[in-house]
């Protein structure tokens, strides 16, 4: 086995990911070409190694429900609720004390990741519950939590954004460990983590056989239920870890933040080669598609484009893949 | 008996009387709920949401689901209201026929590319929303038409009314009941809206029994682009502004309300008078909520709550019917 035939190998084995890294590197070019004193400078890959990797998450989570051929509508609701009632705990519940040393807050941010990523869970099995046990459709189901968490956030915060969350809470989002960003270590973490849960593992490979065929992995024994319940727990976990460097990046929490990337998580998971009727997926695709995605819309941005135009083209990019991998299959 | 024992098991049965009982809860904590104004103010709520349900229906029913038609009606309403300032129109009938046109087009692109892709309608439909608004606010514009430069004929027909004893039902009522008979009539006497429930229930059984599934894909969706965009006109007219950021999030009412009356996102399910009732009923709720003294930060709680149980309800009893 040399190494080209091991290279086809895996392009064979997805090769989504090579028309990926194409689109990603044309992307970059063209980029670099149309202004290249803005868009090839240090501070700009940056900036993006801080944002992209909430989108990336939430990402990762919607393909999560994917996978069985389902869809998490909720995950923003959740991913703002966590922000939301981390808030709530740090101003309301546990104010700061300012005698409180190092290690007193360090436990309090904790107690509040502890929190968010609590109501996350819950909120996922929400939804699992909701999908297997009710046998609701995963869209009607999160598009109903989705509202129920909104109007939670809306309910709890009255309208306004949450402030004033501790400093080292902020470090989630805005802190560098290694000249490093914070973010992007979490998303490279998260990523790892939830590959090798896919591809390494029982529950992983349940997934894969629940979504390529509900009835026959019903007949083949697989618990499909539990299984969709826990994938729908890891999903709405991940969305509050997104929550929680949302609010950590901005310092604030807000019923309605982050409702755009809704939209463009489905694209990234789609453009990612993760098929929304079950059974296909990677989070090697999916975390390539998020930083296509968000070196175009970088470029986009320095060319002063308007962010209303941005959403435009994250649609017009949507149908154009779409269009793409229903060629390609039909080949 | 046989009959009443039917009657009783059909869903658009179960949601009149939830609606009933609901009435007459409301009528008893606040009284003034049984003013004519109330319940003609209460109608008159139901008519965007009513349309735009009907169009969200005639897809549902054939198997696939629309998130689009908020973006579409937006577009249509602020096209159509700057075409009418920038030529001075005068009349109501030809914008109306404009914006349903525009609405059309749209329509009919989600047709283009669900058919001929064989792509997901929801997926779809996330992505022409999300380009009919940003070409919309990217390139026409985010300024709000106020009440001082809305044509005035918009105006005039958008308030034009009925007094019935002592209090003003609004003529949109009727509107709106006429195009949903001429829904019901497509949908029930009409050999396309047979094929809308075929495709739905079954599209392979469909094709094969011979139906042409494209024609049937094209005339659903691009009916249900053409009320969405006739919607957002008749909003404008009765609100006396064209705001292009208008309708966000109506798509979860809207759907709500659909599912509500029965229909199933399945497809091949869904009745017209289930509709109209699921509407009422929705609309009823969050108003509701004002008239009971109820915070209405609340609303998206209880309008979220009430889409898991009713979906609930109808997932139990698709159950039901299926064993």
């Amino acid at each position: 086995m040399n190494k080209q035939f091991d290279l086809s190998r895996v392009i064979n084995r997805d090769n989504n990911i090579l028309q990926l890294i194409l689109i990603t590197v044309v992307i970059f070019a063209v980029m670099s070409w149309l202004e290249p004193t803005k868009f090839l400078r240090y501070y700009n890959f940056e900036s993006i190694s801080f944002i992209f990797p909430e989108l990336g998450i939430v990402a990762i989570a919607m393909m999560l429900a994917m996978l069985t051929g389902g869809i998490d509508l909720s995950v923003i609701g959740i991913a703002n609720l966590a922000g939301i009632l981390a808030g709530v705990f740090f101003t309301k519940l546990l104010p700061g004390d300012p005698a409180a040393g190092m290690a007193g807050e360090i436990a309090r941010v904790a107690a509040g990741v502890m929190l968010a990523l609590g109501v996350g869970l819950v909120a996922g099995a929400l939804n699992g519950l909701l999908i297997t046990r009710a046998k609701i459709t995963p869209i009607l189901a999160t598009l109903g939590t989705g509202q129920v968490f909104t109007g939670l956030c809306m309910v709890l915060t009255g309208g306004p954004a949450i402030v004033g969350f501790p400093a080292y809470w902020g470090l989630i989002g805005n802190g560098k460990l290694f000249g490093i960003a914070v973010p992007l270590l979490i998303f490279v973490a998260v990523a790892m983590v939830i590959a090798v849960l896919l591809t390494r593992t029982s529950f992983g490979l349940n997934l894969f056989l629940i979504g390529t065929n509900p009835r026959a992995a019903v007949f083949a024994g697989l618990k499909s239920d539990r299984m969709v319940l826990y994938s729908y727990m890891l999903s709405g976990t991940l969305a509050a870890l997104a929550g929680i460097m949302l609010s950590g990046r901005t310092n604030a929490a807000k019923s309605d933040y982050g409702t755009s990337y809704l939209l463009q998580a489905v694209l990234i998971c789609v453009l990612g080669g993760t098929n929304p009727a079950g059974g296909r997926g990677t989070v090697l695709g999916v975390s390539i598609a998020v930083i296509a995605l968000m070196l175009l819309a970088s470029g986009f941005q320095m060319m002063r484009f308007s962010n209303h135009l941005i959403d435009f083209i994250w649609g017009g990019f949507l149908l154009l893949v779409m269009v793409l991998n229903a060629f390609r299959n039909r080949a | 008996m046989n009959h009443l024992a039917k009657l009783m098991r059909r869903s658009e049965t179960a949601v009149f009387l939830i609606v009933l009982a609901i009435m007459i809860v409301i009528g008893l904590i606040n009284p003034a709920f049984w003013q004519a104004d109330n319940l003609f103010n209460l109608l008159r709520a139901n008519v965007i949401i009513g349309i735009m349900a009907l169009s969200v229906l005639i897809v549902m029913v054939s198997g696939g689901i629309d998130v689009s038609f908020p973006a579409f009606a937006a577009a249509a309403m602020y096209l159509t209201v700057l075409a009418m300032n920038a030529y001075g129109h005068e009349g109501v009938l030809l914008p109306f026929i404009g914006a349903t046109l525009i609405g059309l087009l749209c329509g009919l692109a989600n047709a283009f590319f669900i058919h001929t892709f064989r792509m997901i309608p929801l997926i779809v439909t996330l992505g022409s929303a999300s380009v009919v608004r940003g070409l919309l606010l990217g390139l026409v514009g985010t300024s709000i038409v106020n009440i001082d430069r809305m044509p005035p004929a918009l105006i005039a027909f958008g308030r034009s009314s009925l007094e019935i004893g002592g209090a003003k039902l609004s003529v949109m009522v009727f509107v709106y009941l006429g195009l949903a008979v001429l829904v019901w009539l497509l949908l029930t006497r009409t050999m396309t809206g047979r094929s809308i429930f075929a495709y739905g229930d079954d599209a392979e059984s469909a094709k094969r029994v011979g139906f042409n599934t494209r024609r049937t894909v094209y005339v659903a969706y691009g009916l249900a682009g053409a009320l969405a965009g006739f919607a957002g006109l008749l909003h404008a007219s009765m609100i006396w502004l064209a705001n292009p950021r208008d309708f966000v999030g109506y798509e979860l009412d809207v759907i709500a309300a659909v599912v509500l009356g029965g229909a199933s996102i399945f497809g091949g399910r869904g009745s017209v008078l289930g509709t109209l009732l699921g509407v009422f009923l929705l609309v009823l709720i969050k108003n509701s909520l004002i008239i009971m003294r109820i915070d209405n930060t609340w609303q998206g709680v209880v309008i979220g709550c009430v889409i898991v149980v009713a979906t609930a309800l109808t997932a139990w009893r698709d159950r039901k019917t299926l064993a």
